[in-house]
């Protein structure tokens, strides 16, 4: 039997934590291998390993026949391998429909259309998803998000498919639908080779091969049978805690529930509770009533409205009809005394990641309101009972799943509430955790009379309840103990009974169209050598940008309505002609010849006059206040020495604080002093010309010398930059910090592949955002383009490719979305508006502002637009401005590629 | 009481989070330091350095001293050139003033016939054309004059004009800009700070959790303002202390603590800005563009860029309403005119409603968006 994945001496560690320990192990080719045990004992880390999309640290790993550190294998192998991440619809686009995600995934496999449309035809008969063509991803059930994420897994017909806890938090009915799918797959391709993680032992008992976890390391390797034989055991779930080291089973004992005595106090009670989102009804007319210390299971398919439910009991979602009661008083949101008393925790992980799990106990002691002394006493005894010491200081994402489930337990009961409402709280957590978990829950209940309200899609957890409900489509279908649930459907399990239930509720055609299509999911076509760089892989990124892009029409309008509003902003607020400015007189003298003076200043549209000054003192303390922005100073005598041809001198002072406006004030007191004296001697023959050259000035390009037409063509190219960057900038980032980077992994794209898919659509959006712009300055602001408008059009468009790669440099450099933004900002904002000689040509800068601004592509795009605007030039001129640009974009481009990676490290 | 611990942890918890992420500590101190550096230092003098090409038809004495007359760091070494070179080097942005001096401008000048000079101006570059236009003119007649006096002396003026510089005699560009480099710093970072942390809570589904707490919106929102506040409030103290006073060397006039606490008022209502797009913006894409919309405006309407006193008249009422306007006056009071509490207290003032009105808008947004 030769071994689809060869692993040798393998070491994987996160910073302390050590995930994989020396494991050495073969993994037969063309059977369905499992790998069980419990969290965190490095089945995810090994079959990332195994998929490509983590980075090898020490050891050796052959997979398919060849070395997984070699870049080139990877890249021959990619297209055979197909992965799915643990977590619901991890590696799908919620934005995207069924098919649209399908068409993704088949276009980075280099398909073709008639091929694709055979295959999504096929993959979608075979789930029944063929009725859901057109529904997002992000709308449908965890069990059909599961098997749309196995769909696209197999669109290229891999030769090894790895699997990743794919039915964890699904419903059993969707889940035993997916093992029939499975099954099918390898009967129409016998000599495909499947990996599964899993956490259910009755799945595991399907698989050809398990390999038995822990710490780490390999326990134990065989079928299920040869397991069982070695251990002893009836069933793997005990031969699984058999296997365990000696440690690690002392603290499992076999779950015992003792029986409740009722007293018949009602906690929690619903009458005809029901919520509608829009036509939708998630909720209709759903009634229970819990008993004290109760411990009572919730049980449904994905979808049907119990987390609805009970985010209705917490307060957090009104309810739109009908009544929930805790403690025989309505459920009011806003009574804070309520939540005291009830203990939440939501379906997915909900605490700060961002602080370790005794800085989340701490938090959560304090804002109960625990008092002081007892709240170390109480954080230290959750640690014990929770057994979280040995991670009480690391961060929670670090820590296994089941570990961070424990924690947030802990966190539901710190405050020792009196209701329990916990929303599957065990889903992806492995069995001795679950019955660790569920000895807890007893404890509470038993012992210090909690009512418990849980969900859970774990038969054997169900069994457990005191009472259940069974819920579909938003309707309680039964209430009672399990076992007379069971004995109502006359089956042997619960799980049949409930199987049973939910097929009779179920929409009657999708069910049996599953079945009925027969399950050939082999395509005529094999996928051709895949190229080194491929334009219909490029596109397909494109493509899915664009449709996430169309699907939020926000955002493309905020950025066309965004940049019209800026550049009348702009447009109209960058005003040059300083006008209206403040001043006062100081006059000592008050003759008649003073006051020509003075009105010589105040008679100029420049400025605006206010109260006379009355001293030194008055001066000083208006200047300081900022009320006047020019004070004119005239000295005693001034007319007595004008007429002896004393000389007397005004002064002039200028607030100097804000130096733009100063410099004009200076300029406009000496031409108004000039002025003064142009008409002393115009009617003083005696007094000589004091001119004795003119200077005649014209202002080329904008004659009028408005700021509008020399600000229009400057503001473009900034709103260029700005808006297209920011577009951009969280294109790779969000895939990071949502997970579906993962795709980018383990596909056969390559990074610039990537980039410049993800960068089309982007240019395209700031293309008719140029466009726009031009538009607006032609027929609003009256700028015309004087040049020739094939060379802005042309610049223009390398210009926003400069734009956006800037954005998406940002992007693949950073890690998180909040850290893409303020550096965007600070890369384009500081640069774009003062470095690139929108106010201060670049030429008269120096330091770190004029390398910059030698740099930045908006300078020159800048001197393009000025050029063509207002200068009447054509490419023969300006050419050499879009060398510069044309060199940025082939730089910036390689800059994304190296601060982005293929694999996770 | 209640309210008061669960406002300060839920703050540190904030502040623990911002300390999770190395890259947005490392932005913000780059913002805090090189960017606020760079950009004072980077708005020249008025003009600084400009281009000026001169086609001389007179080669007399009196051209030649008037082209040794255009001097750094205003002017760099002017380049004689022909008609010809004059128009290509305008339209290339070369050259930003050309002069043509006219045969026997000499001796025209010493005959009294007031020759006229040409001046070209290149207005698309708008700061420098006026006040450059300006310079050359006053330069121009001041070595005619000196020239002329050499040979006539009857050129005594009847009244004489000293322009004065209050506050900043030299008027150095960087004591302003450092200024409103650290407003911008301030105003950008706390508007992202605030907006992302609550999207990112809302993406990641931790808000929800929050609520089943005995924790009401305006306890998770103090949180925010104050743990962000603070950030900010103390990155523009030490930038202050040893970006502007220490690198920059700006003599700063008046209370720092004083000009502080306008900051915190400032941050007040940015920081309340930025829970209000928070609840506005639907994803973080979205949030990002919305934070552009709304910082070029408040940045270049608010009179950091041009005095506000030009502006149309309703922009200008309308900017009455943005913090920066106010901040900005305020700031350059305290800071570079000495101004104390009995003169800026108005802005104060109008900081603090401003404030109060987007935290009262925010926080109404903020409790419906959590229904």
């Amino acid at each position: 039997m030769s071994a689809i994945a060869d692993i040798k001496q393998i070491t994987l560690r996160y910073g302390k934590t050590c995930a994989l320990d020396d494991l050495t192990l073969s993994l037969p080719s063309g059977q369905m291998v499992g790998l069980i045990g419990p969290d965190g004992v490095g089945k995810s880390s090994l079959l990332a390993l195994i998929a490509g999309a983590r980075k090898l640290q020490e050891g050796q790993l052959q997979v398919l026949d060849g070395d997984m550190r070699d870049a080139a294998h990877r890249r021959r192998v990619c297209p055979r391998i197909a992965y799915m991440p643990q977590g619901l619809g991890k590696n799908l686009y919620a934005t995207l429909s069924v098919r649209e995600n399908l068409d993704f995934f088949g276009r980075l496999f280099n398909q073709g259309s008639q091929e694709r449309e055979q295959r999504i035809a096929l993959l979608l008969a075979s789930t029944g998803l063929t009725d859901f063509i057109e529904r997002p991803a992000g709308k449908l059930s965890g069990g059909m998000k599961q098997k749309l994420g196995l769909c696209c897994a197999l669109i290229h017909d891999p030769d090894l498919l790895i699997l990743d806890e794919p039915t964890t938090g699904v419903d059993p009915l969707s889940r035993s639908q997916f093992w029939d799918l499975i099954g099918r797959i390898r009967e129409g391709r016998p000599g495909m080779s499947v990996l599964i993680a899993s956490s259910y032992m009755d799945e595991a008992q399907r698989f050809d091969h398990l390999v038995v976890m822990d710490d780490g390391k390999a326990l134990a390797c065989g079928s299920p049978d040869e397991l069982l034989q070695r251990t002893g055991t009836s069933d793997l779930e005990q031969a699984f805690v058999a296997l365990l080291p000696e440690e690690k089973r002392q603290n499992h004992e076999k779950l015992v529930i003792p029986p409740r005595t009722a007293d018949g106090e009602i906690a929690i009670e619903a009458h005809d509770l029901t919520r509608r989102f829009g036509d939708f009804t998630a909720v209709d007319k759903v009634n229970f009533r819990i008993e004290r210390g109760e411990i009572f299971g919730f049980l449904g398919s994905n979808g049907c409205g119990k987390s609805t439910t009970m985010k209705m009991l917490t307060g957090l979602l009104p309810s739109s009809s009908g009544e929930a009661s805790l403690f025989g008083k309505p459920v009011d949101p806003k009574d804070i005394n309520t939540r005291k008393r009830v203990g939440y925790m939501s379906q997915a992980f909900s605490l700060y990641s961002e602080l370790t799990v005794r800085q989340n106990l701490n938090l959560h002691a304090r804002l109960f309101q625990l008092a002081a002394g007892y709240r170390d006493e109480r954080v230290a005894e959750l640690i014990e009972t929770f057994n979280l010491a040995e991670v009480a200081d690391s961060l929670p994402m670090s820590v296994p799943l089941g570990v961070r489930q424990r924690l947030s337990l802990a966190v539901a009961v710190i405050h020792k509430p009196e209701i329990l409402i916990l929303d599957e709280p065990t889903s992806g957590v492995d069995p001795i955790a679950r019955d660790a978990f569920w000895a807890l829950l007893v404890k509470l209940s038993r012992d210090d009379g909690v009512t418990i309200f849980i969900s859970t899609h774990f038969m054997n957890e169900a069994e457990r309840c005191d009472r259940m409900s069974l819920m579909h489509a938003g309707k309680v279908l039964a209430s009672d103990t399990p076992e007379a649930l069971r004995l109502e459907r006359g089956k042997d399990t619960l799980e049949e009974a409930f199987i049973d239930w939910l097929r009779e509720a179920s929409d009657p055609q999708a069910t049996p169209d599953a079945e009925a299509a027969s399950p050939t999911p082999q395509v005529v076509s094999s996928t051709a050598r895949l190229p080194r760089f491929s334009l219909r892989r490029l596109m397909s990124y494109a493509r899915r940008e664009t449709i996430e892009l169309r699907r939020d029409p926000i955002r493309g309008l905020l950025a066309l309505l965004g940049s019209v509003f800026l550049m009348f902003i702009m447009g109209y607020g960058i005003n040059l002609d300083v006008e209206d400015l403040t001043f006062a007189v100081l006059d000592n003298d008050r003759t008649t010849y003073s006051e020509r003076y003075i009105q010589n200043l105040s008679g100029s549209r420049y400025f605006v006059e206010r109260p006379p000054l009355v001293s030194h003192a008055d001066l000083e303390q208006r200047m300081r206040e900022g009320s006047i922005s020019l004070a004119l100073e005239i000295p005693p005598n001034f007319g007595r020495d004008l007429l002896r041809g004393d000389t007397p001198q005004v002064a002039y002072w200028v607030d100097g604080a804000m130096p733009m406006r100063a410099d004009t004030l200076r300029g406009y007191a000496q031409g108004i002093h000039l002025n003064y004296l142009r008409s002393l001697a115009a009617e003083q023959p005696y007094t000589v010309s004091m001119e004795f050259s003119k200077v005649a000035t014209r202002y080329r390009y904008n004659p009028d010398v408005k700021s509008l037409p020399a600000m229009v063509p400057a503001v473009i190219p900034i709103l260029l930059m700005l808006i297209p960057a920011m577009l951009t900038a969280l294109a790779v980032v969000r895939e990071k910090e949502l997970g579906s980077i993962i795709n980018f992994y383990v596909t056969p794209v390559t990074r610039l592949e990537f980039l410049l898919g993800k960068q089309l659509p982007y240019i395209l959006l700031g293309f008719i955002n140029f466009l726009t712009l031009l538009l607006l300055a032609v027929l609003v602001f009256k700028v015309p383009v004087k040049g020739s408008l094939p060379t802005l059009l042309l610049a223009g468009l390398v210009y926003i490719t400069c734009a956006t790669g800037v954005g998406l440099f940002m992007s693949s450099l950073l890690k998180s979305q909040i850290a893409a933004i303020f550096g965007t900002a600070i890369v384009t904002i500081v640069p774009a508006v003062q470095f690139s000689g929108l106010l201060h040509p670049v030429s008269s800068m120096e330091g770190f502002g004029a390398i910059i601004g030698e740099l930045y592509p908006t300078t020159h795009f800048l001197i393009i637009s000025r050029g063509v605007f207002s200068k009447a030039l054509g490419l023969s001129e300006l050419y050499p401005f879009f060398i510069p640009m044309l060199l940025a974009i082939p730089a910036l481009t390689l800059f994304s590629v190296l601060g982005l990676n293929k694999q996770e490290k | 009481m209640r309210s008061l611990g669960n406002i300060i942890q839920l703050g540190i918890k904030e502040l623990r989070s911002l300390w999770r992420d190395p890259a947005l500590v490392l932005l913000i101190i780059y913002a805090f330091s090189a960017n606020i550096y760079s950009s004072a230092m980077a708005i020249p003098e008025s003009p600084h350095r400009a281009s000026i090409a001169v086609v001389d038809e007179d080669r007399s004495q009196l051209s030649g001293r008037l082209l040794d007359a255009f001097q750094l760091p205003y002017f760099v070494p002017p380049v004689r050139i022909d008609q010809a070179a004059m128009d290509a080097g305008m339209d290339s942005g070369k050259y930003t003033f050309t002069l043509d001096i006219p045969p026997n401008f000499q001796r025209d000048v010493l005959g009294g016939k007031q020759p006229t000079i040409q001046l070209n101006v290149d207005a698309t570059q708008i700061s420098q054309a006026f006040s450059g236009a300006g310079y050359i003119q006053q330069i121009i007649q001041d070595e005619t004059t000196t020239f002329v006096s050499r040979y006539r002396t009857d050129t005594v003026l009847p009244v004489d004009a000293v322009v004065r510089m209050a506050f900043n005699p030299n008027l150095e560009r960087s004591w302003f800009g450092s200024l409103t480099a650290v407003i911008d710093q301030i105003t950008m970072l706390s508007i992202i700070l605030t907006g992302a942390a609550l999207i990112r809570e809302r993406e990641h589904g931790t808000i929800e959790h929050l609520l089943v707490m005995p924790v009401t919106p305006l306890e998770i929102m103090l949180a925010k303002v104050w743990s962000m506040g603070l950030v900010v409030l103390v990155a523009s103290a030490l930038a202050l202390r040893f970006v502007v006073e220490g690198l920059l060397a700006v003599p700063v006039q008046g209370s720092i603590a004083l000009f502080l606490l306008g900051a915190a008022l400032h941050l007040f209502a940015t920081t309340s800005i930025g829970i209000f797009f928070g609840t506005v913006a639907r994803s973080m894409p979205q949030l990002g563009l919305l934070i552009i919309l709304a910082l070029i405006p408040l940045q270049i309407l608010s009179g950091e860029v041009t005095p506000r006193e030009s502006m149309p008249m309703l922009i200008q009422v309308i900017m009455l309403a943005a913090p920066t306007t106010h901040f900005v006056e305020l700031a350059q009071s305290i800071l570079l005119r000495g101004a104390n509490l009995a003169i800026v207290w108005p802005q104060l003032l109008g900081l603090l409603a401003i404030g109060s009105v987007f935290f009262l808008s925010a926080l109404a947004r903020l409790r419906q968006s959590l229904q």
